[in-house]
């Protein structure tokens, strides 16, 4: 788990610490590749909601909430939770009609307003909120969804490279990303941007076309990408006030989607157009949601919270690559393990003349384009 | 042993006074009590169907709620004008004046944690951001530090005047040993508040517009410009309809004030202009936004140049003695200085610096109704608190409340 009540770190340059090449799965092909351990994880993880729902069923209502261990910030939240759950308690137990499942909802609800941030977590606190959301869906929707808290893998850093001369336009990798991680329809939300330019002008940004409506490729332009660069020293981690957003050990860098206050300073902090907020309560239709979720991934969102590309948390912790690069037709996006020297993303940076944007910001991207 | 009964009847007291008054007084307070009104019905919208209702986007981020924000944290440091002078260069002409002051830096703090509050996304979770039951990302986000200075210096703001007042209630004199370092504490604190807020935009690399070094002194000059002037148009409506007395010296000590800053900060300004328009780069893109627009997306013109006459006519005229010593002249200079600085401090500073957007994509910003009567809703506010801490701390100072005096 990343860095527990630090307060000052200096985390500059960490990606430099490699211990090279030993993913914890030994043998990689694209990503970390520790399929072992993620079939043992899933499978833990299915025992795990099982266990935890079959609990949630036995216990009553009372055991749910106080029979846990608390330190003194829960106690005291538990506390406040009491006061009000007291009221709430006197108008439900007066009225008859409420039902066994709205009182667990209700239960859930109290819970999940008043749990800590997930960055602090133990990990059994983790599974506690995952299951606590898995079960509240349930009730809600009436439909099963799975959802995971997988931790970073040791000595695995996710990094990122572009091949401008291959990318077309063709905007599947767009796509893919909505459909993957559950993103707003009403607002068509995108993390990525494709950006078109013209051939013979280099990379002009400011006359590129982001939010073209034609047939790709468009004769004389080429095609460049952008999304979250998961930052290696991330502005939008600095300025959070309540560290609902930070870098994880793998270099992902993650938002709390529940911790989150919806200040929007690490929208103003990113130089590289990275996050996105839900200015409305995001909706997508039930036959589309993607039910394979991780708490720091695709999970839904709710309105008023920042949310922004984790590299498909959800997918690339269980070996696979993310979405876009899944989808994208002519190959242009790699994506795998800096730390594995046999990894294509690192042979791409050790054999292509690779550059990353607004280097003289400090930020250290781990995403990198390059050319054919 | 009687203090919490000498308290009790304080708070008896002042109730008694702010709910009773002139057919004016109860008129201005019906209308904010109305304006607030509606700024919450607004604000109820906003809450049900999230911040799309107003015209912010993810292209520009924050709009009115934050300009408004950074404004009125200026108005809340610029007590300390007041107070230095009084407390610390020990110049007395001031001390009725500084519970004005103070009480307008408590109004000020109000307004700009509601304006937060208002631009929150999740209102409902902000208790995050309380030390010890949240998580604080201290220090390393200017952010949790403005909360820190701010609600500090509004609790020194609230506990000096009230131990003045509440001693002067009971007919004693206020013990300076208590209060003195209180209030010289303010003077670093102020000073703290705005930098503080300065360094909030100032230290994002992301947006070169607020990435200058000039942000900080800036602001600090333009809040010494316009809060001196708020206090200044509020001295004389009070002058005006009540028997507080405030001396002329008192208004022109201030106006001089007023006039350095408003001197300092047009210096300021030049130089922002040089550096951005002698040598324009890349980064200069929000600077020629904001004055000349770009691709035809003009939307802040309107607004900066009237900002710049104003604050150029106002500076002007406020520099010719004779002309700041008369006060109608001077009262209408406040009032453009406090226009100008409104404008060019709030979004004239906010927005541009969304715009271009980080690979120049220039989408602009246009508040939406509900917004502005959020906006309107929270001055309102500030000026209700205000109305109430003028009347309990004139009430008190001219000895028309007493604790003794309904004991006998």
């Amino acid at each position: 788990m990343s860095g527990i009540g630090k307060y000052f770190k200096l985390n500059m340059n960490s990606a430099t610490k490699q211990t090279s090449g030993s993913c914890s799965c030994g043998n990689s092909s694209g990503g970390c590749g520790s399929n072992n351990q993620d079939q043992m994880s899933d499978k833990d993880f299915d025992a795990a909601v099982d266990a935890a729902i079959g609990d949630e069923r036995t216990k009553d209502g009372f055991e749910q909430v106080f029979d846990v261990k608390m330190d003194r910030r829960t106690a005291f939240r538990k506390l406040t939770a009491s006061l009000v759950i007291g009221a709430g308690a006197v108008s439900s137990s007066c009225s008859l009609t409420t039902g066994e499942n709205s009182k667990e909802k209700a239960q859930i609800d109290w819970e999940e307003q008043f749990k800590g941030n997930y960055k602090l977590m133990t990990d059994e606190e983790k599974k506690g909120t995952v299951d606590r959301l898995v079960r509240s869906y349930q009730l809600r929707k009436g439909e099963n969804i799975k959802m995971s808290s997988t931790n970073a893998v040791k000595d695995v850093l996710f990094g990122y490279a572009f091949n401008i001369s291959k990318c077309q336009g063709y905007m599947d990798c767009v796509n893919a990303c909505v459909k993957e991680n559950n993103q707003d329809r009403n607002s068509e939300m995108q993390y990525i941007r494709i950006h078109e330019m013209k051939d013979g002008e280099g990379l002009k940004f400011n006359e590129a076309d982001d939010n073209y409506y034609h047939e790709v490729p468009a004769e004389g332009h080429f095609y460049m990408g952008t999304q979250c660069f998961h930052c290696d020293n991330p502005p939008c981690v600095d300025v959070c006030p309540v560290q609902a957003t930070w870098r994880e050990e793998d270099g992902l860098v993650v938002i709390d989607y529940d911790w989150c206050v919806g200040c929007r300073y690490c929208m103003a902090a990113c130089p590289y157009d990275g996050r996105r907020f839900n200015w409305s309560t995001p909706e997508v239709p039930e036959e589309e949601i993607n039910k394979n979720q991780h708490y720091l991934g695709n999970r839904m969102r709710k309105k008023g919270v920042m949310e922004k590309c984790t590299f498909c948390v959800q997918r690339s912790r269980s070996g696979k690559d993310p979405a876009c690069v899944e989808a994208c037709p002519t190959g242009a996006r790699i994506f795998g393990n800096l730390l594995d020297p046999k990894s294509t993303i690192r042979w791409v940076l050790e054999n292509k003349k690779v550059f990353r944007l607004k280097e003289d910001l400090g930020t250290e991207p781990k995403f990198w384009y390059f050319m054919d | 042993m009687s203090t919490l009964k000498v308290f009790k009847s304080l708070v008896k007291d002042s109730l008694d006074i702010i709910t009773r008054g002139s057919i004016k007084y109860l008129i201005w307070m019906g209308f904010l009590t109305f304006v607030m009104l509606a700024g919450m019905y607004c604000y109820s919208i906003q809450l049900e169907e999230g911040l799309i209702v107003t015209g912010m986007t993810d292209r520009v981020s924050w709009g009115l709620y934050i300009s408004n924000f950074t404004f009125l944290v200026g108005v809340a440091a610029a007590a300390v004008m007041l107070v230095m002078p009084t407390y610390v260069l020990k110049d007395i002409d001031f001390k009725q004046a500084v519970l004005i002051g103070e009480g307008l830096a408590v109004a000020a703090l109000v307004m700009c944690l509601a304006f937060v509050v208002a631009d929150m996304g999740g209102p409902s979770v902000l208790w995050h951001m309380i030390p010890g039951i949240g998580v604080f990302n201290f220090p390393d986000s200017m952010l949790a530090w403005d909360v820190i200075v701010l609600n500090g210096y509004l609790f020194i703001n609230i506990s000096i005047p009230f131990y003045i007042l509440f001693k002067h209630y009971q007919g004693k004199e206020a013990n300076a040993k208590v209060y003195v370092p209180g209030a010289i504490l303010s003077v670093f604190w102020a000073v703290g508040i705005h930098l503080v807020t300065a360094f909030l935009y100032q230290g994002l690399q992301a947006r070169p517009f607020w990435n200058n070094a000039l942000l900080g002194p800036r602001f600090l000059a333009s809040a010494f410009a316009a809060g001196p002037a708020l206090i200044i148009l509020v001295l004389a409506i009070i002058r005006t309809f009540t028997s507080f007395k405030i001396e002329d010296k008192t208004i022109k000590k201030i106006a001089l004030i007023v006039t350095v800053a408003a001197q300092i900060n047009l210096i300021m300004l030049v130089s922002e202009l040089f550096k951005e328009f002698y040598s324009p780069t890349h980064h200069s893109e929000s600077a020629i936004y904001l004055f000349f627009g770009l691709e035809g997306k003009t939307a802040l013109l309107p607004w900066i140049w009237t900002a710049i006459s104003l604050n150029v006519l106002a500076t002007v005229l406020l520099t010719v003695s004779t002309l700041r010593n008369n006060f109608k002249v001077l009262y209408f200079c406040c009032f453009m200085l406090f226009v100008a600085i409104w404008i060019e401090k709030g979004f004239g500073l906010i927005v541009p610096g969304f715009i271009p957007g980080p690979y120049g994509k220039i989408s602009e910003y246009m508040p939406t109704g509900i917004e502005i009567g959020v906006t309107l809703g929270i001055w309102a506010l500030g000026a209700f608190v205000f109305t109430i801490l003028a009347k309990t701390a004139i009430g008190i100072e001219t000895g028309e409340l007493r604790f003794k005096a309904k004991n006998d």
